[in-house]
């Protein structure tokens, strides 16, 4: 399939630099919106495209924004730029904070006309010290130029764009958690209703999309919906950036059509898997997404595919793992992961998160019985659909996936009292 | 240690940082960040003084300080070795690389060298997946494909 990237920079290419950006037809496209579109327009152009968002749940963008009041209203309101990016496997993002921030702030700018927005916060997580200084310096070049601040790009309403940093908290990627820690609070999830489009930043409507969502619309504003939806599949349109980590040749961000074959990014542009050895297991969205096993290798990566092979696309953050990986300890670690991440404020994730990691570390080292299994399956049916955010049902997804999927496995394990696989990597 | 102050400079910082949102607590993250840069942690006299500055209570400064992974509240070594051991990572040896660095320090995770030089911390996915080992020191530029038998050059260059 042929396809011209147009998220990252080609080899060579400083896009950090504004005038380097500006020469490929950097801000034209947002000069174009906030001249010669109504924001109706802008919110038409982008629902045509079909763009979903990128940052885990798949939600078309133009129809989040529509939910948003119309400009006028009694409170100001905001874009709140999720660049939390922590769900294991995931590190696309951070590409585009440190080597394209201009798309971003260009489709930032192009959000906030079609919005009506005051200003955009980007919420980048604590531990990315190069991503926020690029940012924040690119900030500065577009505001220098008259793009950002009390006139942008010569009109009458201000906007600006501010990056600030997180802590090391997970759950400041969830889209009310990070409201709430851009808030200067802990990053407890909100209840909702109200959604963010009602009552968001600092009480104010706001819309909540990740970074490479709003990268995707400066790119769509470019070249128009009609190309956007060229690219991918019917109802998962456009390129995305599949970042592609563990046991292969080549590890890396890819950036493919939505419906590229997971044995074409794996074996292709990935390398194939380390050592010529065998492919067993495959993580396809970050780690709250069920696991897949090698014989699904051949499944299309976009919404429609994944859903029916029992799986879901999530962040498109893809964790290949080969024969000698054992698969209770793969779930082991990202048990331990969630219940590391649970903010407690609901028993049945802060209670179930524990319980997995307990249960699935005693099955690791040969300890479990039989009915830690039938207890791993029952407590993952509590999890799900019962709390404020979606950690829980993630933690849940994640434990039971690999139990589903590699039972003979987790059944070896107690039969044999020790992990079959002398020669897998350690927790 | 107790009459620790927040300097003049991480004060203007922080009150470059306050401007940019309608309420000055958004700014708290920012400035915890600001004063662990240079003091390495954030004790209970600091954290006072930081509700001040943003007319908040000193509670709700220290429920941010204890939430977030980040903060410390205590000391912790002038280089603070952070090893991700999430999925890819531990897929690329992140065991190894923590038990390495704990045997050449002869401290575990969460211990401090008799010298204050150093500590070891164990954290999760920092976003670095494909290239595992990922470190990070303090909060520095991250330090990628960290291999567990190239350790003594990873400390070299951190000491
Ligand atoms: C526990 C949890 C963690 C999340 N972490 C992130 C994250 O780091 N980055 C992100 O963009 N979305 C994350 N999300 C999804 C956000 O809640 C939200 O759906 C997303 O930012 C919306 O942007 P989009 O529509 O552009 O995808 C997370 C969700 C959950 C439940
Ligand atoms: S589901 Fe878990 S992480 Fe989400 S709000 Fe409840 S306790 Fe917190
Ligand atoms: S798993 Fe270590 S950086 Fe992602």
């Amino acid at each position: 399939m042929a396809h011209e990237p147009y998220l990252l920079p080609p080899p060579g290419a400083d896009w950090r630099n504004l005038e380097a950006y500006r020469q490929i037809g950097g801000y034209e496209a947002a000069r174009r919106a906030v001249h010669e579109m109504a924001p109706e327009q802008v919110i038409e152009e982008v629902k045509e495209s079909g763009l979903r968002g990128r940052g885990g749940a798949g939600f078309s963008t133009g129809q989040k924004w529509s939910f948003m009041p119309k400009p006028g209203g009694p409170k100001p309101s905001y874009i709140a730029c999720n660049g939390d990016e922590s769900e294991p496997g995931t590190f696309k993002d951070r590409q585009i904070l440190e080597r394209n921030p201009h798309l971003l702030i260009e489709g930032l700018a192009i959000a906030g006309h079609a919005i009506g927005a005051r200003a955009a916060y980007v919420y980048i997580r604590g531990e990315y010290t190069t991503a926020f200084h690029t940012l924040s310096a690119a900030i500065q070049q577009a505001r220098d130029a008259g793009f950002l601040g009390e006139r942008p790009f010569g009109i009458e309403r201000p906007f600006d764009v501010y990056a600030m940093r997180g802590a090391g908290a997970y759950i400041c990627g969830e889209e009310t958690g990070m409201i709430e820690s851009a808030e200067g609070k802990k990053g407890q999830p909100r209840k909702r209703p109200p959604f963010p489009a009602v009552y968001g930043l600092w009480g104010c409507p706001t819309t909540v999309n990740n970074v490479e969502t709003m990268a995707q619309v400066a790119s769509i504003l470019r070249r128009g919906a009609s190309w956007f939806k060229t690219l991918g599949m019917p109802t998962s349109t456009g390129h995305t950036l599949f970042g592609v980590s563990g046991h292969v040749e080549r590890p890396g961000v890819y950036e493919l059509p939505l419906g590229t074959t997971l044995r074409e990014i794996i074996y292709e542009h990935a390398g194939g898997v380390r050592d010529g050895r065998a492919l067993k297991a495959i993580i396809p969205g970050g780690v709250s997404m069920p696991v897949l096993s090698a014989e699904q290798v051949d499944v299309r990566m976009d919404h429609e595919s994944l859903k029916q092979a029992g799986t879901l696309l999530g962040t498109g953050g893809i964790v290949v793992m080969d024969e000698t990986a054992c698969m209770v300890r793969a779930a082991t670690v990202i048990a331990r992961f969630f219940r590391h991440e649970s903010c407690g404020q609901c028993t049945q994730c802060r209670e179930g998160t524990g319980w997995f990691h307990k249960l699935l570390k005693r099955l690791d080292t040969g300890q479990g019985t039989m009915d830690d299994l039938a207890t791993i399956d029952r407590v993952g049916g509590y999890m799900e659909g019962q709390t404020i955010c979606a950690l829980s049902d993630a933690a849940a997804w994640a434990a039971t996936g690999f139990l589903r999927r590699f039972r003979p496995e987790f059944e070896a394990h107690v039969r044999e009292g020790r992990c079959p696989l002398p020669e897998s990597f350690r927790p | 240690m107790s009459a620790l102050e927040i300097s003049p400079s991480v004060r203007e910082a922080i009150a470059e940082e306050v401007k940019k949102y309608p309420e000055p607590r958004s700014a708290l993250l920012m400035a915890l960040h600001f004063i662990q840069a240079e003091i390495g942690h954030v004790p209970v006299g600091i954290q006072r003084q930081v509700a001040e500055l943003l007319g908040i209570r000193p509670i709700e400064v220290r429920e941010v300080v204890t939430f977030y992974p980040m903060y410390h509240e205590h000391p912790v070594g002038r280089a603070n070795i952070r090893v991700c051991v999430n999925i890819a990572c531990a897929l690329a040896g992140a065991r190894e690389v923590v038990e390495g660095i704990e045997a050449r320090l002869g401290i575990r995770p969460g211990e401090r060298t008799a010298d204050g030089a150093y500590s070891i911390e164990e954290v999760q996915c920092l976003g670095s997946c494909g290239t595992a080992v990922c470190v990070q020191v303090n909060n520095d530029p991250y330090i990628e494909n960290v291999r567990p038998e190239r350790l003594d050059d990873l400390l070299q260059t951190i000491g």
